[in-house]
């Protein structure tokens, strides 16, 4: 079975907890007693009907204050695929949220009130799905039972996210008619809305194709950890155990090790399941080289004729998280790349961009919470590299602060500086 | 060539990043093993991660003494099989310490003082980060915590503080007296657990398997009767097929009638069943609709 990671973004309004609860419900994943506890808490709230926003609104502050705080994962199965939600909330703080949940998706989901069309919140969360690079965008015009299943509405909202996602990176984009509450076009076609052909909303999360949208020509093997056992019967092993962050991997293949720089062949590819012919992303593995050379955590495995980006000054898009401090030139973080960890300095804050708008405001002089700019940064020591579009794994990077060890911010390479 | 990886094995490939990744950057990790299904998952992929190497920290059981004899027989077992050391943080040891009190009255638990007696055992080991089996689908609280989940000098958990955990960039940075909880296992399903120890031929406790047992109603769960409960007016035990879902404190771990008595049936079973797994068989989390979010708070696994 095969597994897809989504995302969904929307505020309640836009009907995205009455989605989720669809497909949890209408694929069978809504426990009894889970359903039953939120019947309690709606009668307890004095709701009219039960609030299927409950069962995702899971910390005490969140019932109490009716919001959703934070990225809340939830998983459904249909015999095709096993899916993981990242459901991130609309409210407060949506920026960082969204950011945090589109990291690891596939595909969004982008919520939008037929009646109301495209907001200034569909167009951020159109972008930030393009800027996380996740390869797939639904649409999903919700709320169509209000507006009478009305064929020339829908077209209205369609052509207008249209114009706007012109001007983003997206590579797949797809509208999708429903209503959440009356289960249209959510998993069967509906009867209501025939001038519409395409698929439903899960037949969509079923079919749709990912099995290339992973890097599979980029050969990177950032090491992890360093297996020696010191048994007697693997008294000589050195192992480089990694999780391959693109490419494909074979034994006898020629390989380049950095930082050193120094060249072997791969001798095999080990698992605990015995060892495997090749190796690829998301493969957990253990290689071990025909060569003795000295090899460590950060170090990276990589083809001699395709190397990543070697360099100590990294041009790039990044969100910040924290409400304690701000980004500002010559603020000096740890930042965490692939299986390497250094310090860093922010050389340079390039501009800030507006979410909404796209404008860049290059007099900005920080960047705060849930802001996105574009940052030069200077590492300790250098960096093995690749563009974030071209690799999500090579091209991502975290900033701590290490004042309070606080993750504050996220990042996405764009290239060096020349 | 295709290169597909099924969701089982990516689910595994993400676990062995995660114990490797805690191995590479932390100290003392230890990991947190019941004997029930999840840690015996988790000790599977440690062993996984590791080999032909030993998985690199030490295994820690927080007994209550009121654990069921195959569980406890299996622990040591399995621990053996691994040779890898094995710390026993003990509730009746507390006890008698007078670092816990026991809770008086025929509902008494000692899920409770697990808590205390956990963190106790991490402060005087010195544990940076501890391994744990919980997985999201299982409850609200935990479907809103991180894989590398926080705790501060106290052992607790702030919800609202947790860190941004973004792509597979884990944070697991410290300062001394603090630690982590890291939860390889988020991740997995109840079922894609069963379908797991199905795939990887993991041998389990045989209660976990549809078995005759002398039980009694309390609270709409089967308790098993025994040393460690007493029956309170009315209760009335009775023997029915059983088995177990979840594998703990015997006085608050309910058993699910069933008649799956391989890993095949328990599959279906589960695929079928309509109650997750703590509505079914855990009284301590009825106690309110916050409960499990409290205990985390406070220090729980």
């Amino acid at each position: 079975m095969e597994m897809l990671r989504f995302a969904t973004a929307g505020s309640v309004d836009d009907g995205k907890s009455t989605l989720i609860g669809r497909l949890l419900y209408d694929t069978k994943t809504i426990f009894e007693d889970q359903l039953e506890a939120v019947e309690k808490a709606s009668v307890q709230m004095g709701a009219e009907y039960t609030n299927l926003a409950l069962l995702t609104d899971g910390l005490r502050a969140e019932r109490e204050q009716g919001i959703t705080i934070d990225v809340a994962y939830r998983y459904f199965a249909t015999p095709r695929r096993k899916f993981i939600i990242a459901d991130t909330p609309g409210h407060i703080q949506y920026t960082r949220n969204m950011v945090t949940g589109a990291s690891t998706a596939d595909l969004a989901i982008v919520l939008i009130d037929a009646r109301k069309g495209v907001l200034e919140q569909s167009r951020r969360h159109g972008f930030l799905a393009s800027l996380l690079r996740i390869p797939h965008l639904v649409l999903a015009v919700n709320k169509m039972d209000l507006v009478d299943y009305d064929q020339q509405r829908f077209f209205e909202v369609r052509n207008e996210f249209r114009d706007f996602a012109a001007k983003l990176n997206i590579a797949d984009l797809t509208f999708i008619p429903v209503s959440a509450l009356h289960g249209d076009n959510i998993v069967d076609r509906s009867a209501n809305m025939e001038w519409y052909q395409g698929s439903s909303l899960l037949h969509h999360l079923e079919e749709v194709h990912i099995a290339s949208d992973r890097n599979l020509i980029d050969a990177r093997f950032p090491v992890q950890y360093v297996i020696r056992p010191q048994s007697d019967q693997y008294h000589d092993y050195r192992g480089y155990a990694g999780t391959v962050a693109g490419g494909v991997l074979r034994t006898g293949d020629e390989v380049t090790v950095l930082a050193s720089g120094f060249s072997s062949t791969i001798k095999s590819i080990d698992t605990f399941d015995g060892p495997v012919a090749e190796a690829f992303s998301p493969m957990a593995v253990t290689i071990r080289l025909n060569d003795e050379i000295d090899i460590s955590r950060g170090d990276m495995i990589v083809r001699p004729n395709n190397q990543p980006t070697v360099a100590q000054d990294i041009d790039a898009m990044v969100c910040w998280m924290s409400e304690r401090v701000s980004l500002r030139p010559n603020s000096k973080f740890v930042i965490k790349h692939t299986t390497r960890s250094t310090k860093a300095i922010v050389k340079d804050l390039t501009y800030l961009l507006d979410v909404n708008t796209l404008h860049r405001d290059d007099s900005a002089a920080e960047l705060s919470l849930n802001e996105i700019g574009r940052v030069q940064i200077r590492s300790q020591v250098p960096l093995f590299f690749d563009e974030y579009r071209r690799n999500r794994q090579t091209g991502s990077f975290v900033l701590i602060d290490e004042a309070t060890n606080a993750t504050v911010a996220a990042g996405m390479i764009l290239g060096t500086l020349s | 060539m295709s290169f597909d990886l099924s969701h089982l094995r990516q689910l595994e490939a993400e676990s062995i990043h995660i114990f490797r990744e805690v191995a590479a950057e932390f100290e003392r990790p230890c990991l947190l093993f019941s004997g029930g299904k999840d840690s015996i998952v988790m000790l599977h992929l440690a062993q996984k991660a590791f080999w032909p190497a030993r998985m690199p920290f030490v295994v820690m059981h927080v007994d209550t003494g009121h654990n069921f004899a195959e569980v406890l027989e299996f622990r040591d077992r399995r621990v053996a099989e691994l040779g890898v050391r094995l710390v026993v943080a003990s509730v009746p040891e507390a006890i008698d310490a007078g670092r816990a009190v026991e809770e008086t009255g025929p509902r008494a638990s000692r899920n409770r003082l697990q808590t205390a007696v956990l963190l106790h055992a991490i402060e005087e080991n010195r544990f940076d980060a501890l391994f744990g089996g919980a997985r999201r689908d299982e409850e609200k609280a935990r479907a809103k915590e991180r894989v590398y989940s926080f705790r501060d000098e106290f052992g607790q958990w702030d919800p609202k503080n947790q860190r941004p955990e973004l792509w597979s960039l884990y944070n697991g940075r410290i300062r001394m007296g603090e630690h982590i909880r890291v939860f390889p296992i988020s991740n997995y399903t109840e079922l894609d657990v069963w379908q797991y120890i199905k795939d990887e031929e993991i041998e389990v406790p045989s209660v976990y398997f549809a078995h005759r047992r002398e039980v009694f109603e309390r609270d709409s769960v089967l308790l098993s009767t025994g040393p460690y409960v007493t029956l309170m007016d009315g209760e009335e035990p009775f023997t029915e097929t059983v088995r177990y879902r979840t594998v703990g404190d015997m006085s608050c771990t309910g058993a699910v009638p069933s008649s799956a008595d391989t890993v095949d049936k328990i599959i279906e079973e589960v695929a079928a069943t309509r109650i997750t797994e703590r509505g079914a068989t855990r009284a301590d989390d009825k106690v309110s609709e916050a409960a499990m979010e409290d205990r985390k708070r406070e220090g729980y696994f």
